[in-house]
């Protein structure tokens, strides 16, 4: 019998009697990497169930696409996944340029590649660094910060901003990479790899991560599938989807990658897959680069589309040629056709299949636009993974989960 | 390729003797081993120098704060290393994404538990007046539900601007009264938030 | 089972697949950017997605997306509800809509099939108010509990209209 029945003890009036403890995970909490609350009953330290609350920083964007015309889009897709938001950037650029019928030369596409590439490995650095600090190796996270900056300041060279990032144009950049951006590309392609060894170094084969880590959150193949799974939670699963190989975009079709597969789905796989994807990121980086100098001449000077409907044009040509004025004052004030129909575009973001759906009924802005969010739709699985395993493995299986709280609530 | 490198090609060495800057002393009476000055100067010296943050951190402008306790942009060395989720043992409470109305009475709950003193810095657009997002769900600023001494604006803000608003933020606790929060005008101002 | 001859699955296979299982039951056959979209009215959406998932050929077994869509203007058929599936073996999307009034926004829920479509479906029924039926938890997910209308429905504005700082003069929205 319970313990106050055993000793005679009068509770108050209300109380509730029960076996289990209730513990609210609540949104602010150190260990949860944004705002998610789990009401968590434990049984001691095992969790018997969790009752998950999101919206805490539901920011309506589905809404907000609606009132704003194409370009004025760009800023609020950064904000989804904002670890990685030129890849958010450019998956609405390919959204936009399908509607639209543009099709961008090699080059772009390359260069877009270099910068997705460089959003994964930035993304996939704070979640594998994050997986660490929250089982209590601090080191990893200060340690791989310093190429994130560096990261930073190749997006800093090409279009200004640091974290949100707002880059490219439909069609193309709006600017070519200077000399500046390949300099700091180049010292990231030489000094990085030397970083990433050292990280994996830490943790991979280190027998307290590895117990930690091992056989917790872990989930079926087919359970991850019906949950709608995608990114390297899926593959860590053992499953290879990724939307880059079954769907190229944006000439991925031309660069030699293997895509990592694990085995059990737990956290130390979703850390391995991971960590082999920043490898690959790198590889894809580095075939981009020498493919971009293989471009000579007039070539090399290409970094947009020939599309002056869609195609804000630079700013000193605005001011001092007449007919980009024109299309400039046209493409602002929504004077420029569009076409009607409806349009899915998917990307591979940090976390899986980033989908655009857009419905375009001719009119200035969308009709609707909806965002296809991996984060939204793999995390009802997350009562499933943590069921029956101990506090602390819940904790560190969200963190591996990379959820991000801009993506899971928009 | 557009611009070549212009700046920082032939890097001056660092010069040290001409460019390290000491504090002044507070104002004072001093003599033969002694020093008298005010009670407040001393006591917001010390505080300015070891206050404790709590991160509140619900989105974009949380991973700026990160790079801001990182090593490059360094918190640490104004005296934050020791940043702290219990709000009743922070003195700062650095208000850093967007707040959503949901989110809105959470964040009351965190002000309300914090001791005297606190102090609260909105860093970024959306924490200062709602950002970009001028929606029905997002709070149009958070000084709706609690009182903000020092707002940081940008979408993010740079790591310079949060350390520029945490360094405002000194200024504030340096300067500070002792008497200030037993006085009438800071019961006024807590209780046009409903705060007693 | 091994199959003699491995058939691309084309749009066109799909739409006479289809014809031939449900007959009128599945209209309006649309092939926008390389996507077959159809319609299906709103009683039959778990047969035609049991039978996209079941059908040996066929084999949609992964839900991308499920949204909905306000039509103010298309009077009957208001809300359409969305779904996007794909079959991951032989790399095929199709997209399904099924029509429903505002008045009866009913809608069998395909929680069952698609373990995905839980919080897909919460989020549909918070934004515009779709019903439904048989899903085990169906209440607001990403708003405030206490709201009384569905706010991404036409009618609704995008701002807080309770908002003081704010002048809707200066947007050009007085």
């Amino acid at each position: 019998m319970l313990a106050h029945q055993q000793h005679n003890i009068k509770l108050p009036e209300g109380s509730i009697e029960k076996e289990t403890t209730t513990l609210n995970v609540g949104p602010t909490h150190p260990a949860t990497h944004g705002v998610f609350q789990n009401i968590m009953e434990l049984d001691g330290e095992r969790v018997v169930s969790t009752e998950q609350t999101v919206g805490y920083i539901h920011r309506a964007f589905e809404k907000l696409a609606e009132r704003r015309p194409l370009y004025q889009i760009t800023p609020i897709t950064d904000r989804l996944n904002y670890c990685s938001s030129p890849i958010n950037n450019m998956g609405w650029h390919l959204t936009c340029e399908k509607l639209l019928g543009v099709q961008t030369p090699k080059r772009v596409d390359y260069l877009r590649i270099i910068i997705m590439e460089l959003a994964r490995i930035s993304d996939h650095l704070i979640c594998n660094s994050i997986v660490g600090v929250d089982t209590g190796a601090y080191t990893g996270f200060l340690y791989v910060m310093q190429y994130r900056e560096l990261i930073y300041e190749i997006y800093e060279e090409v279009c200004g901003s640091r974290l949100t990032t707002n880059i490219g144009r439909i069609g193309g950049f709006e600017r070519n990479f200077s000399n500046t951006a390949f300099t700091k590309l180049e010292k990231f392609l030489n000094e990085y790899p030397k970083v990433l060894k050292e990280f994996e170094n830490l943790f991979a084969r280190n027998r307290i991560f590895m117990d930690r880590t091992q056989g917790t959150g872990g989930i079926s193949a087919e359970r991850a599938l019906n949950y709608g799974f995608t990114g390297p939670n899926l593959r860590a699963a053992g499953v290879d989807y990724d939307v880059r190989v079954h769907s190229p975009y944006s000439s991925y079709e031309d660069f030699n990658f293997t895509v990592p597969v694990g085995k059990t789905g737990d956290n130390y796989d979703r850390f391995l897959v991971r960590n082999a994807e920043m490898w690959q990121s790198l590889s894809i980086i580095e075939q981009a680069y020498q493919k971009i100098q293989e471009f000579k001449g007039a070539d090399a000077e290409v970094y947009h589309a020939n599309v002056p409907e869609y195609y804000l044009p630079k700013k000193e040509d605005v001011y001092t040629k007449m007919e980009a004025l024109i299309w400039h004052f046209k493409i602002i004030m929504g004077e420029v056709d569009m076409p009607k129909g409806e349009v899915y575009q998917a990307v591979e973001g940090g976390n899986g299949e980033l989908g655009f759906y857009l419905i375009s009924d001719g009119g200035r802005t969308p009709f609707r636009l909806h965002f296809r969010r991996p984060c939204f739709i793999y995390y009802q699985a997350y009562p499933e993974l943590i069921q029956g395993g101990m506090l602390s493995d819940a904790i560190v299986t969200m963190s591996s989960l990379n959820l991000i709280a801009g993506e899971l609530d928009a | 390729m557009a611009r070549p490198v212009r700046f920082n090609i032939n890097p001056i060495p660092a010069n040290t003797a001409d460019a390290i800057s000491t504090v002044e002393a507070p104002q004072g009476y001093s003599g033969e081993g002694f020093f008298t000055t005010k009670l407040s100067d001393v006591v917001g010296l010390a505080r300015k120098n070891s206050i404790w943050p709590l991160p509140f951190a619900t989105s974009c402008c949380g991973i700026e704060f990160m790079a801001t306790m990182g090593s490059h942009y360094d918190l640490a060395r104004f005296g934050s290393e020791r940043v702290g989720f219990s709000p009743r043992q922070c003195d700062l409470l650095m208000v850093m994404g967007t707040i959503a109305k949901k989110m809105g009475p959470v964040l009351r709950q965190v002000y309300l538990q914090m001791a005297e003193p606190r102090w609260v810095i909105a860093v970024g657009a959306c924490a200062s007046s709602g950002g970009i997002f001028d929606t029905y769900s997002v709070l149009q600023g958070i000084d709706q539900v609690i009182p903000v001494d020092v707002y940081v604006p940008g979408c993010p803000p740079r790591p310079e601007a949060i350390l520029d608003g945490f360094m405002k933020i000194q200024d504030l606790v340096g300067q500070e009264s002792i008497r200030r929060r037993n006085s009438e005008h800071y019961k006024a101002l807590l209780n046009s938030y409903g705060i007693q | 089972m091994g199959k003699n001859i491995k058939m691309a699955l084309t749009n066109s296979y799909i739409q006479e697949r289809l014809k031939e299982k449900f007959g009128d039951q599945v209209y309006n056959f649309e092939e926008t950017y390389g996507m077959l979209s159809f319609e299906a009215p709103k009683d039959h959406n778990l047969k035609v997605m049991q039978f996209l998932f079941d059908d040996e050929t066929l084999q949609f077994r992964f839900l991308t997306d499920l949204c909905a869509v306000n039509y103010p203007d298309d009077k009957g058929r208001e809300l359409a509800v969305v779904y996007h599936l794909h079959n991951l073996v032989e790399n095929v999307r199709i997209r399904f809509k099924v029509f429903t009034s505002v008045e009866t926004p009913d809608v069998f829920t395909a929680s069952q099939l698609f373990s995905s479509a839980n919080w897909m479906e919460r989020e549909t029924y918070d934004f515009y108010g779709v019903n439904f039926v048989g899903h085990p938890n169906l209440k607001r997910i990403l708003n405030v509990d206490e709201m009384d209308y569905f706010p991404l429905r036409k009618e609704y504005p995008l701002e807080d209209q309770t908002r003081i700082d704010k002048d809707d003069e200066m947007f050009g929205r007085g």
